[in-house]
């Protein structure tokens, strides 16, 4: 390989890199957000005060459903756990580690199939929509896109 | 240094995480007790008489008086210088557990106040009109208390059945009830106007959800309705400290 072939594969894949740190960069940005919105309603949670909403107008049927919490256990403190679990793993990845790259894929893949389920659960069970629960379902969205878009597209070496 | 620097980064996070959650916190306990404080000075409390009190920071209305019919269910002293006033639905699940939590009140506070009961059933809620019903079909054979209880008591398990009316009718057997009548009543449009009378003088005076409770005709601020937070605006009104 010609020192100029050399120069032009090292600068792909050093675009390569940088592509994937900005990915991890937004996916730790996301998660900030997520963690924003799920210490928020753990706090009304345990502070024992009313939710309510100002966009949709669900809260406190959803909140409040034998939906909100697995066993005795609510959701919102679970949520706060995985996303600051995704604002670790992300920023570990963007320092080159690979072993979080993997984990942060399952989780995010976890997050996405337990967020789909509660939608379902507001949309067809419930019939009522909780903002922030919204918010935190399109946040996990958005982490599997981008999730998917640094693991799944091609890769120039 | 740069390998320790995403630790930093997660470590700053999760310290900031958790000092917001603290903020956040001590603001949601301070909101119950302190904000029902009021800067009107003690002589023009309204801790005599039924009259409307001088705003405070933690009521939100009414910004005007009620219109419509008043059908009100009234437990207590009934002539108490307090009226705690809810409008509830009876599948609405934060109105299932405060509604112990009231009666609790209403026991501690025995004759210094009394409480009233409006529907305001929420569209959102498949049972809550039927159930509004039931219970003001039991008030004409003198049992809406007995009815309003019941339902509260047993929300979790009318509320996920997918006719809910035979489960009314058994309680108004269990209350013994003229079990005929009572499902003669629970479909009769004397009940319902009854029913949506109380959800349009609930909307006259501006309430949005449930529950939404008034003190003295005055709506408390969502965040005040707690048990604390309850027992330190009665008190108030009382002229307690």
């Amino acid at each position: 390989m010609s020192p100029r072939s050399d120069r032009i594969a090292a600068d792909s894949r050093g675009n390569a890199n940088r592509r994937a740190v900005y990915v991890f960069l937004a996916i730790a940005a996301l998660a900030l957000i997520g963690l924003a919105d799920s210490v928020y309603l753990t706090v009304e949670h345990f502070a024992g005060r009313a939710v309510r909403c100002t966009i949709t107008n669900g809260c406190e049927e959803v909140l409040n459903s034998a939906y909100s919490t697995i066993g005795r256990i609510p959701l919102a403190p679970l949520g706060a756990i995985a996303y600051f679990l995704v604002f670790s793993l992300a920023t570990l990845s963007a320092f080159g580690n690979q072993i979080t790259r993997t984990a942060l894929l399952y989780l995010v893949g976890l997050m996405l199939v337990f967020s789909i389920w509660l939608f379902i659960v507001q949309a067809f069970v419930l019939h009522a929509f909780c903002q922030f629960c919204l918010l935190s379902g399109a946040v996990t969205l958005s982490l599997a896109v981008l999730v998917a878009i640094e693991r799944f597209l091609p890769r120039r070496s | 240094m740069k390998r320790y620097l995403p630790f930093a980064i997660i470590a700053g996070v999760l310290i900031a995480a958790l000092a917001g959650g603290a903020v956040l916190w001590r603001s949601a306990k301070n909101t119950p007790t302190e904000s029902f404080k009021d800067p009107t000075p003690s002589a023009t409390r309204p801790a005599t008489g039924n009259q409307t009190p001088a705003p405070s920071p933690s009521t939100s209305g009414p910004v005007a008086p009620p219109t419509g019919p008043d059908n009100a269910h009234v437990r207590g002293n009934a002539n108490a210088k307090v009226t705690l006033e809810e409008y509830g639905d009876y599948q609405c699940p934060p109105c299932g557990q405060l509604a112990p939590e009231l009666r609790t009140i209403e026991k501690e506070y025995g004759d210094q106040i009394r409480f009233v009961f409006r529907h305001y059933p929420l569209q959102i809620h498949k049972h809550a009109f039927l159930a509004a019903h039931a219970a003001e079909a039991a008030g004409l054979q003198g049992h809406f208390w007995e009815m309003h209880d019941m339902l509260y008591q047993n929300q979790l398990s009318w509320s996920v059945a997918e006719d809910a009316k035979p489960i009314f009718i058994q309680y108004a057997g269990m209350l013994k009830l003229d079990v005929n009548r009572f499902t003669k009543d629970i479909d009769s449009p004397e009940v319902a106007a009854v029913v949506t009378a109380d959800s349009q003088r609930g909307a006259s005076v501006g309430v949005e959800g449930t529950p939404t409770v008034l003190i003295n005709g005055r709506q408390l601020r969502p965040e005040i309705v707690t048990p604390d937070g309850l027992r330190a605006a009665l008190n108030y009104m009382l002229g307690k400290k």
